[in-house]
């Protein structure tokens, strides 16, 4: 809401500086999102009479004027306008002025030889209005001198945002009560020009949808003459960024932002019959004063005549019946709607309005006649005409609200203390009455006011805000326990962790493209969205990979040599239930070298899938899963390298973390150049760990010396080396305490569909140092472990 | 001088002239070798009387000792010259570059994350979750937002053609406040929480994005009021910037989810083109910034939760995230938030280590 400190000042009497006004809007909820001072846009232009004009010496189009500024000698000033003529009035702008349509900074010049002091301006350069046809004439009594911001009465023009539960301040009036009400000044009561009524409404009005509006109110006023609005009218609308049209539209618009009342004239002469507010038909259409088309259904409601909608109700009046200059006889309206209807009809309309944004969120239901008589009164005064008396179909909702209120509540919501006859000046001051027993009578306009805890919001935003002072929350004793659960523990150690790796934390969005979606689901359907942002964010992310490979992308195609990027986030499935199932994950994506060339180490290094399982299990263990007894399994996606990927489970179904090289068609499908190394962990698949206590199982170091020795097998190439690993450990669990691959061998000297494969075994004596005794019996049964899968000692 | 004495004199010259260990080796094996000079002249003791021998021994034993030390010595030095000589030979040129591990970073959001949980927690917080994709009773009704409500409206919600079982729309959740529903009906109350998260609106601009951070607080108990709420924002403030000179303005507002609904300013003055907060909005060169809405719970919110609103009150805030953490750590553009470019998260990212604590300040200093 827009509105100048003059209109303000209509409806406040107040001494209070704007500053201070601004204070008290914050103050009591009407944030100011502005003040634009019109004086200062405006300083530097003068009133000033043209003394002579003569041609420019040396261009046809152009006139050297001297103007007197009300001091000093008169100016010499080259003017181009049509109009500029000695002894008229007009604006000058001084060298300094900055003028306010261009922001070009005036300076004494010369043009064409001729020097200049200055311009003589327009209504457009000055922004007052769109004519550029010439510079401004001002009638012959403005006074030479002055400063124009003062003489064109120029106000500070305010801008407020008015929540959407204060409908009551979608008008000057209602701001002014509240100021009021905060202290700033006395409310003025509402002029209402008088007027006299005489003969019945010509015209029939009926409510056929009282449901949608209950109270439908009119009045013929017949002769009027419709034109420019005065000034004072103009000047108040264009402060509310409202262009003037003409008197009655103006006088309807004035009704509007000053009190908050939307209302609606019809010219008389468009009209057929009776006026209804009934549903629209299944549709039905309406052209509208925005001059667009809207099809109708039965949901909404209209008023129409017999032949045609000609107001989509509460939100737009239709054009066919709009006013025009040469309209004499017009039915006003005004009327009570549903808010929740006029709601409803405007989104499914997608159609805004002054008028919807008020009656969507409710105006005063009180003011319906008061109202009419006031939009009568003006149209009556400056426009002539003779009213007729109104008439009212059906009546606006009536219950006031009654609220049983203890004072004490608003120490006890609010924090403040505030004495009773304070708490009951204000809400008076509200327009709300209070009984002896403070039963609290609401005053209807506002809708927004449901119970006591409303009332402690009024009483504390008036009294101030400021005066609530800070309470500390009541404490536990002793230090403060901790709060975090298992999994918030599990994600804040294992984003470290990763961190610690040296792998950057990247947050990306949790919609993609449909196409990178689908190209990582499973068997379950996305969600995808109804009404996406773009393209480009609309299905819900099956996986964390395709968000941190499109990163590895861009940071490609930004020239960087690689990108090692995690994400801690979710993945978005659905459940049983038809509701949403989202699995914290975390996922890795390793792009670009996994070691540059270096003088050390010569040639870059390749990423590998071993640099992925080394992440893997790094960040398992550090997530606190049971590494050891994992299994490496296949089967990672079809968005991995089918031979370079695996799982780690804990069993044969449940899934820790998946692997791997991404699968060239997947860096392909992301236009991604690889290798690039992935790894998702699924957090919620890692056991929670049981029996965990602070002291840990007893251990002391074993006293005597480990022994390893090494072995070389022959297998078939097909042999998982963790296969032989696993069988190996079994030979002898006590004793067995590492098994460890040092080489892995095939070519020459090793038979055709065999590898060799070296380990080293640690073996830990217990009680006793071993003898070579039980060296070779440990030996042997390494041995004999191993055959069983097909390995031969090598000779 | 005895011959004794001559012969001892020579090998100590040329003991000292030895250049080598291989020149020294010669002299001790000429003097002290089993066929050295030395060695022999002990050998005559054994042919001699005791008179003779106790007369020619102390000079022989004198010039062993004195060959032997010197022969020690010279070893000594010629072994240290070969080891500086060798690790002459063994200088690196320490300019060359060492292997440098990758350095990780932390997300500015994560680590902000972390530092609410850190100051909550000590004012007995806890961190609550819930769903992002939502259903609308959640998200709107049970906050005092029906179907009709305006409000709904201004949320710029993105929906799912999908419908629960019940029939409610199905979305992405437009704030955190939905948490403090499914908090409060699983746990009633007293109740004290945070929930921080993802939350969702169809906006996109310099300053919006369509997916951002928030967190919810929520305090629920028998007295609880708004000089309670004023003293919790005040408290995280001062603990989240790690300055004294918080000062937080008050302004009504509107929320459906609270009555009486409360806007919190903050005082900041501008240093350097940054926004620095702290000291009062309206002392000089400083202004106000809103950063975020709160207000005591609305009963009828209570009610929706299960929670009797006649017995318990509270209140409850909403904060963004990411412009906390920007206002903190000095990021200008929320877009990059999301980018994953390395080079912005290697600047403004955290280290690892820097996991906050309340002993050494939450915050991580550049």
């Amino acid at each position: 809401m827009k509105f100048s400190l003059t209109w303000l000042k209509d409806h406040l009497e107040t001494t209070a500086t704007v500053a201070e006004i601004c204070d008290a809007l914050n103050a009591v909820g009407l944030e100011v999102e502005g003040v634009e001072d019109p004086a200062e846009r405006l300083a530097g232009f003068r009133v000033a009479h043209v003394l002579t004009a003569a041609r420019h010496p040396d261009a046809d189009k152009l006139q050297v004027l001297t103007v007197d500024t009300g001091e000093g000698d008169p100016l010499q000033v080259v003017c181009g306008a049509p109009n500029a003529r000695a002894g008229m009035k007009g604006v000058l702008g001084l060298p300094g002025a900055t003028v306010p349509a261009n922001g070009m900074v005036l300076r004494k010049s010369a043009i064409r030889g001729v020097g200049s002091n200055g311009m003589m301006c327009s209504v457009r350069e000055l922004e007052l209005g769109e004519d550029h046809d010439g510079i401004i004439e001002l009638p012959d009594d403005a006074p030479v001198g002055t400063s124009f911001a003062d003489y064109h009465g120029a106000s500070p023009v305010i801008e407020v945002a008015v929540t959407p539960n204060r409908p009551d301040c979608m008008g000057v009036y209602g701001i002014a009560r509240d100021l009021a009400s905060k202290g700033l000044g006395t409310l003025k009561p509402i002029a209402t020009p008088s007027f006299s009524a005489s003969g019945a409404c010509p015209v029939e009005i009926r409510t056929d949808d009282p449901e949608g509006c209950p109270a439908f109110y009119g009045r013929v006023i017949k002769g009027v003459t419709n034109g420019a609005s005065p000034d004072w009218l103009q000047q108040r609308l264009k402060s509310a960024g409202q262009r003037p049209i003409s008197l009655l539209v103006d006088l309807t618009n004035y009704l509007m932002l000053g009190y908050g009342r939307p209302a609606h004239v019809y010219d008389l002469a468009k009209l057929s019959g009776a006026m209804a507010a009934r549903r629209a038909i299944d549709g039905e259409q309406c052209q509208a004063l925005n001059e667009k088309t809207y099809t109708l259904d039965a949901s909404m409601t209209v008023i129409a005549d017999e032949s045609q909608v000609h107001d989509i109700a509460g939100i737009m009046g239709g054009e066919h019946s709009g006013v025009s200059e040469t309209t004499t006889d017009v039915l006003l309206e005004i009327a009570y709607f549903d808010p929740a209807r006029i709601g409803a009809t405007g989104r499914k309309l997608g159609l805004a309005s002054d008028a919807r944004t008020r009656f969507e969120r409710g105006v005063d239901p009180e003011f319906l006649d008061a109202g009419l008589d006031l939009l009568t009164g003006l149209i009556v005064e400056l426009a002539g005409g003779s009213a007729s008396d109104v008439v009212r179909a059906g009546s606006p909702p009536s219950n006031a609200k009654v609220i049983a209120f203890d004072p004490a509540l608003t120490t006890r919501l609010g924090g403040v203390e505030v004495a009773e006859a304070e708490q009951k000046r204000i809400l008076e001051s509200l327009g709300f009455a209070i009984s002896g027993d403070w039963q609290v009578t609401c005053p209807p306009r506002r809708h927004d006011i449901e119970g006591p805890a409303d009332l402690v919001e009024e009483v504390v935003r008036i009294h101030g805000l400021d005066k609530v002072a800070s309470v500390a929350l009541p404490r536990a004793e002793g230090v403060a326990r901790p709060t975090a659960t298992p999994q918030q523990k599990l994600e804040r150690g294992l984003r470290r962790a990763a961190a610690a790796t040296g792998l950057n934390e990247a947050i990306t969005w949790s919609f993609l493209p449909e196409w990178a979606a689908e190209h990582f689901s499973s068997d379950q359907p996305l969600w995808v969205l109804a009404n996406p942002i773009s393209e480009d964010m609309k299905a819900m992310r099956p996986s964390l990979l395709p968000g941190l490979l499109m990163a590895a992308k861009r940071n490609a195609d930004r020239g960087a040599s690689g990108s090692r990027l995690f994400e801690i986030g979710r993945r978005y499935f659905r459940a049983g239930n038809g509701l949403s199932e989202e699995k914290p994950t975390l996922g890795i994506v390793l792009a670009g070298e996994k070691a540059e060339r270096g003088w050390q180490a010569g040639k870059a290094k390749v990423l590998d899938a071993y640099d992925a399982k080394a992440l893997a299990l790094q960040l398992l263990e550090a997530a606190g899963a049971p590494i050891q007894n994992l299994m490496v399994m296949g089967e990672a996606g079809a968005q991995f390298h089918p031979g370079q990927s695996a799982t780690l489970r804990l069993g044969p179904k449940t899934v820790l973390a998946r692997f791997g090289m991404v699968h060239p068609a997947t860096l392909k499908a992301f236009d991604v150049d690889g290798p690039i190394a992935a790894v998702e962990l699924f957090l919620d698949a890692i056991p929670a760990r049981k029996n965990a206590a602070f002291a840990r199982p007893t251990f002391a170091p074993p006293a005597l010396q480990a022994v390893t020795r090494d072995f070389a097998f022959l297998v078939p190439v097909t042999l998982a080396a963790g296969d032989l690993v696993r069988s190996v450990q079994g030979a002898d669990k006590a004793v067995i305490t590492g098994v460890r691959v040092f080489d892995v061998f095939a070519g020459a000297g090793v038979p055709e569909g065999h590898k060799s494969l070296a380990i080293e075994v640690t073996l830990q004596p217990g009680e006793a140092s071993f003898k070579d005794a039980d060296l070779k019996a440990l030996a042997e049964k390494i041995i004999a472990a191993a055959a069983k899968l097909g390995a031969a000692l090598r000779g | 001088m005895t011959e004794l004495e001559l012969d001892k004199q020579a090998a100590l010259a040329a003991i000292a002239d030895a250049a080598t260990l291989d020149a020294l080796e010669e002299q001790r094996l000429a003097a002290l070798g089993k066929k050295g000079w030395v060695s022999l002249a002990l050998k005559t003791l054994g042919g001699m009387s005791p008179d003779e021998r106790t007369a020619a021994a102390p000079a022989i034993q004198s010039a062993r000792a004195a060959i032997a030390d010197a022969i020690e010595a010279k070893k000594a030095a010629l072994e240290a010259a070969e080891l500086e000589a060798q690790l002459a030979r063994e200088t690196l040129d320490l300019t060359l570059p060492a292997a440098a591990a990758p350095k990780g970073s932390v997300h500015p959001v994560s680590q902000v994350m972390d530092e609410l949980a850190e100051i909550f927690a000590d004012l007995g917080f806890a961190v609550a979750t819930g769903p992002e994709i939502e259903d609308d009773w959640h998200n709107f009704t049970a906050l005092n937002m029906d179907e009709t409500h305006p409000a709904r409206a201004m949320h710029d919600t993105f929906y799912f053609p999908d419908r629960t079982p019940e029939g409610r729309e199905i979305l992405l959740r437009t704030h955190t406040s939905p948490v403090q529903i499914r908090s409060m009906l699983d746990q009633g109350a007293p109740i004290r929480l945070i929930a921080p998260g993802r939350v969702y609106r169809s906006d996109s601009d310099a300053t919006h994005t369509p997916m951002f951070h928030q967190v919810e607080g929520l305090v629920v108990d028998k007295d609880i009021h708004l000089g309670h709420l004023k003293w919790t924002l005040e408290t995280f403030f001062k603990a989240f910037f790690e300055r004294e000179d918080i000062v937080l303005r008050l302004r009504p507002s509107y929320f459906p989810f609270t009555e009486p609904s409360v806007e919190v300013d903050v005082g900041y003055s501008t240093e350097g083109g940054r926004r620095v907060v702290g000291g009062h909005g309206d002392a000089p060169g400083h202004a106000w910034m809103e950063l975020g809405g709160s207000g005591m719970v609305n009963r009828r919110v209570l009610e929706f939760a299960g929670i009797d609103p006649d017995v318990y009150q509270g209140f409850a805030f909403g904060l963004g995230i990411d412009r906390i953490a920007m206002l903190k750590y000095g990021m200008n553009d929320l877009r990059a938030f999301f980018d994953g470019d390395p080079r912005w998260l290697a600047h403004y990212g955290f280290s690892p280590f820097d996991q906050p604590t309340l002993s050494a300040g939450v915050g991580a200093k550049a």
